[in-house]
């Protein structure tokens, strides 16, 4: 009835991620700017050099709260007309820390945008970090945490990194901070991480939407002209393995009905030279539908909804871990596949099939990343995060396209760790425990939540 | 009400639309800004239209479309799409269900043929095993969605208080486990014949494409599928502006912080009320400026959390819910009293012109913010096909909310915020909460 001869595809059309331009202003502050003549609308994203890494020890989640704190108010405004003035705009201004900057971000209308930076200029600048609404954050956050204790999904990814990392580094405990560096955190502190690391030098501004280069660089020189000069302080990041033997760790959940599972080990920081090879054998073992790992457990067994693999891509060696939740019976099954897919890549080459699929969806679905003037801003803020070079976009499919189904190999081989992999399980013991036992994986210890 | 006297860019998708001889609404909007095309398809069947004993097929029969069909291969439709260098997905609600493919616009051809295989000949594909198998899929959906996530049950349950049994809207959407089970070939034969077809389908294609070809393409690949016999009515779905008397439900689950669901109901989606009503709701719920947000969380510090959404049904009645997460500290009767509280006031007092215009600021920057991506803009031209047979409606959206005044919106509330008009839906954490007499002695409305 429907023709039964696949369409071929025509010729593609040329893509070329937006044109930018870069510089960096008398204050020290670096620019980016991509005109995007597409819709009415303009992304500002402000990165500063203020992420989770930088947390003294014992004040986990000091960057967050002081980014968070951000627009709590300034010497003329309080928090609450702040926001008012920025939702009149019909502009939401978010500010927040991840692991490896700050940021502060809005989309508005282009005829608005002048108006915009300029507010988001003069909260930035010169925040007063009300007592009060520190402490109220501070609440809101111990909230969060409290929440998480019966959330299977979050807490096995917050525990997964726990056992991970070694107790002393960064990445072992939540960016936002556990309850009881939280707890201790004050209003002193928050001025202090501000004084030292929010400053021109260490920011970049990225403009990205209907704008000129000569408009952005007029309204951001404008609003972030107060901001003091130098550049903030840096710390070392240690992000040693807690362990180099495998081990399961179990969170108890009498009766769940799913065990939420994480398999994994210390990962690969951002900028490596196997970043390329690495990608294209992550989407085959468990970056795509079709990757080894979902097809296995969601359609040949119907253990799941669904599971992926991913590197966590950071600074620093991020995690890299197999993700998944299935019905509790099939717990030690689900295990004993996501093991032997993880000894299957290393052990063979993936067919020219598997490769292709792997790059041409890389490849292909370039463009689609990059509909957005917050995707694009985004995409730019990691050129400057990771360091990766103006031309990283242009030849990132190249670079993909160029990879083999050798380089795949070598990737799995010296990126996949199967003697130290770290098993988390937040789920029933009384129900999974033997059988999970059986399976060898690793010293077994049980915890409650 | 604008803040910069109407300086506002005129914003405006290109809509073309037309049918095939079988019935197929065909809407088609061109973008040449990058090389990405978009292809949307709604079914108009959702749960609704599921039958006694089969809640969740609707949804379990969407699964079952990746699953082949008479020249695509199990799970290939994903592969040669990924293939393709696109994204795709499908989804289903109470009202519709949804497939789409976002892919570079050189395989526009492969993402029409790909879905017309499967509306014209997907029968073929089906069998016992690949059923069994996505049964169990579903059902771990269910656990993963639901039954293990704190607050998983709020749709279902939400909906069980708020529509009458017998109501369409009242059952599970993804469906109980005992029925899921029960769910045969027969069931999928059954279904694909009735709501599958040209005439109960609407086709989008956004994007990077020559009209002349995708027009062909369309044809070619649609033009064969037979139109349907029709689909069996809908019970009424009209229901009275208010519930009239409180409806009120307490779940001790297993959560950390109590929560509550409020909600009303309000005028379908789509209607002149419809756009005050959702006014009304960014007023209350839509970030930090809003009015529940203010006082609840920032001034009060009774809530973590606090928002205020919309259902957007377009049949019997919409929803409006205020959602709102108790502080640890905060008893679940407190947070009922004062989350009442703040609805009592501005019931009686009504909103300001500066409150509706923050909303429809924010409401406005986020419909253009959204309109940027293909997929997004071919999912609203099918909405609008699907629920009025006017695609070209996504043009008129900003003019209709921005048309909205203080007047409008304290219309709506006086109508539908008094306390003739609430239901209560209360998470309360199971352990360490002393069970208040109140509470204990709540019992749930029919």
């Amino acid at each position: 009835m429907v023709t039964v001869l696949r369409p071929q595809p025509a010729a593609p059309r040329l893509y070329r991620f937006p044109r930018f331009s870069e510089e960096v202003l008398p204050s020290g502050l670096r620019l980016v700017v991509a005109p995007v003549d597409k819709l009415p609308i303009v992304t500002i994203l402000a990165i500063v050099d203020a992420g989770s890494t930088i947390d003294p020890p014992g004040k986990e989640g000091l960057a967050a709260l002081t980014a968070d704190a951000l627009l709590e108010g300034t010497a003329e405004f309080e928090g609450a007309q702040l926001t008012e003035r920025f939702e009149q705009l019909g502009t939401a201004v978010e500010s927040g820390a991840d692991w490896d900057s700050a940021f502060i971000k809005l989309t508005v209308l282009a005829e608005r945008l002048e108006h915009a930076a300029t507010l988001l200029g003069d909260a930035i600048s010169r925040p007063v970090f009300p007592e009060r609404e520190i402490e109220r954050l501070k609440a809101e956050r111990l909230a969060e945490i409290l929440q998480l204790e019966t959330e299977p999904r979050g807490l096995a990814d917050e525990k997964f990194a726990e056992f991970l990392y070694a107790a002393e580094s960064r990445y072992a405990k939540p960016d936002g901070g556990s309850a009881e560096s939280v707890a201790s955190l004050s209003r002193a502190d928050v001025e202090t991480f501000f004084r030292n690391q929010y400053s021109a030098g260490s920011t970049t501004v990225v403009v990205a939407g209907a704008t000129t280069v000569a408009a952005a660089r007029s309204v951001v020189a404008k609003a972030f002209g107060s901001w003091p000069t130098g550049i903030g302080s840096k710390r070392e990041l240690l992000a040693s393995p807690r362990t180099t033997v495998r081990k399961v760790n179990i969170l108890n959940k009498p009766d769940a009905p799913q065990s939420e599972l994480r398999v994994g080990h210390v990962g690969l920081p951002r900028k490596h030279p196997d970043f390329f090879s690495t990608l294209v054998m992550n989407a085959v073992l468990g970056g795509l539908f079709g990757s080894r790992i979902n097809l296995n457990l969601r359609e040949v067994h119907g253990y799941t909804y669904g599971a992926s693999s991913y590197y966590d891509w950071r600074r620093g060696p991020g995690p890299f871990v197999v993700s998944t939740a299935v019905q509790s019976d099939v717990t030690a099954p689900a295990l004993r596949e996501i093991f032997a897919e993880i000894d299957r890549i290393r052990l063979e080459k993936i067919t020219e099939e598997e490769l292709s699929l792997a790059r041409d969806y890389l490849d292909g679905v370039f463009p689609i990343r990059y509909e957005t003037t917050t995707a694009i801003a985004s995409a730019l803020a990691n050129l400057v995060i990771y360091g990766l070079g103006a031309d990283y976009y242009d030849t990132y499919r190249t670079c993909v396209r160029e990879i083999t189904v050798d380089d795949v190999l070598n990737a799995a081989k010296r990126h996949l760790h199967p003697d130290r992999l770290q098993t988390v399980i937040v789920g029933d013991a009384a129900g999974i425990k033997d059988s999970v036992a059986q399976l060898k994986l690793g010293e077994i210890e049980l915890h409650a939540i | 009400m604008t803040l910069h006297g109407g300086q506002f860019t005129t914003m405006r998708i290109p809509v073309e639309t037309y049918e095939l001889d079988n019935g197929l609404f065909v809407t088609l909007s061109e973008d040449h800004t990058a090389p990405i095309v978009a292809v949307n398809l709604w079914y108009h069947v959702g749960s609704v239209n599921e039958r006694v004993g089969r809640t969740g097929f609707a949804h379990l029969f969407e699964h079952m479309l990746f699953q082949g069909s008479a020249h695509v291969g199990a799970n290939e439709h994903f592969e040669l799409i990924q293939r393709a260098g696109g994204t795709l997905n499908g989804s289903t609600w109470l009202e519709r269900t949804n497939y789409f493919e976002t892919v570079p616009s050189h395989q526009l051809a492969l993402a029409l043929w790909l879905e017309a295989d499967r509306m014209g000949d997907l029968l073929p594909a089906m069998t016992q095993e690949k059923l069994d198998t996505q049964r169990d899929v579903v059902k771990n959906e269910r656990r993963w969605a639901v039954d293990n996530q704190p607050y998983g049950t709020m749709l279902e349950k939400l909906q069980e208080l708020v529509f009458p049994v017998t109501h369409p809207f009242h059952h599970s959407l993804i469906g109980s486990i005992e029925d899921l089970s029960e769910a045969s070939l027969d069931d999928i034969a059954q279904f694909f014949a009735t709501y599958y077809t040209p005439d109960n389908a609407v086709l989008s294609i956004a994007g990077d494409f020559e009209p002349v070809e995708a027009r062909r393409f369309v044809s070619e690949y649609f033009g064969p599928v037979p139109r349907g016999k029709g689909k069996p009515p809908l019970p009424p779905m009209n229901l009275p502006r208010v519930f009239g008397n409180p409806l009120r439900e307490v779940v001790y689950d297993d959560v950390s912080l109590s929560r509550l669901f409020l909600a009303f109901r309000s005028p379908v989606f789509g209607t002149r009320e419809y756009y005050a009503a959702s006014v009304a709701s960014a007023v209350l719920g839509l970030r930090k400026g809003s009015r529940l947000h203010r006082s609840l969380v920032r001034d009060r510090q009774i809530a973590s959390e606090a928002a205020c959404y919309t259902f957007d049904l377009a049949k019997g009645s919409d929803l409006l819910v205020v959602d709102v997460t108790a502080r640890p500290e905060i008893s679940p009767t407190q947070l009922e009293d004062e989350t009442e509280r703040e609805i009592d006031l501005i019931y009686r007092q009504g909103v300001a012109a500066a409150d509706v215009n923050r909303a429809v600021a924010l409401i406005e920057t986020d419909l253009i913010s959204s309109l940027q991506q293909a997929g997004e803009r071919a999912d609203r031209l099918s909405m609008f096909a699907t629920y009025f047979r006017n695609p070209d409606l996504i043009n008129d959206q900003v003019a209709s909310y921005r048309a909205v005044t203080a007047d409008r919106v304290n219309a709506l509330i006086s109508e539908r915020f008094g306390p003739d008009n609430r239901a209560s839906l209360i998470y309360v954490p199971r352990n360490g909460v002393e069970q208040e007499p109140m509470l204990a002695a709540a019992v749930s409305a029919d």
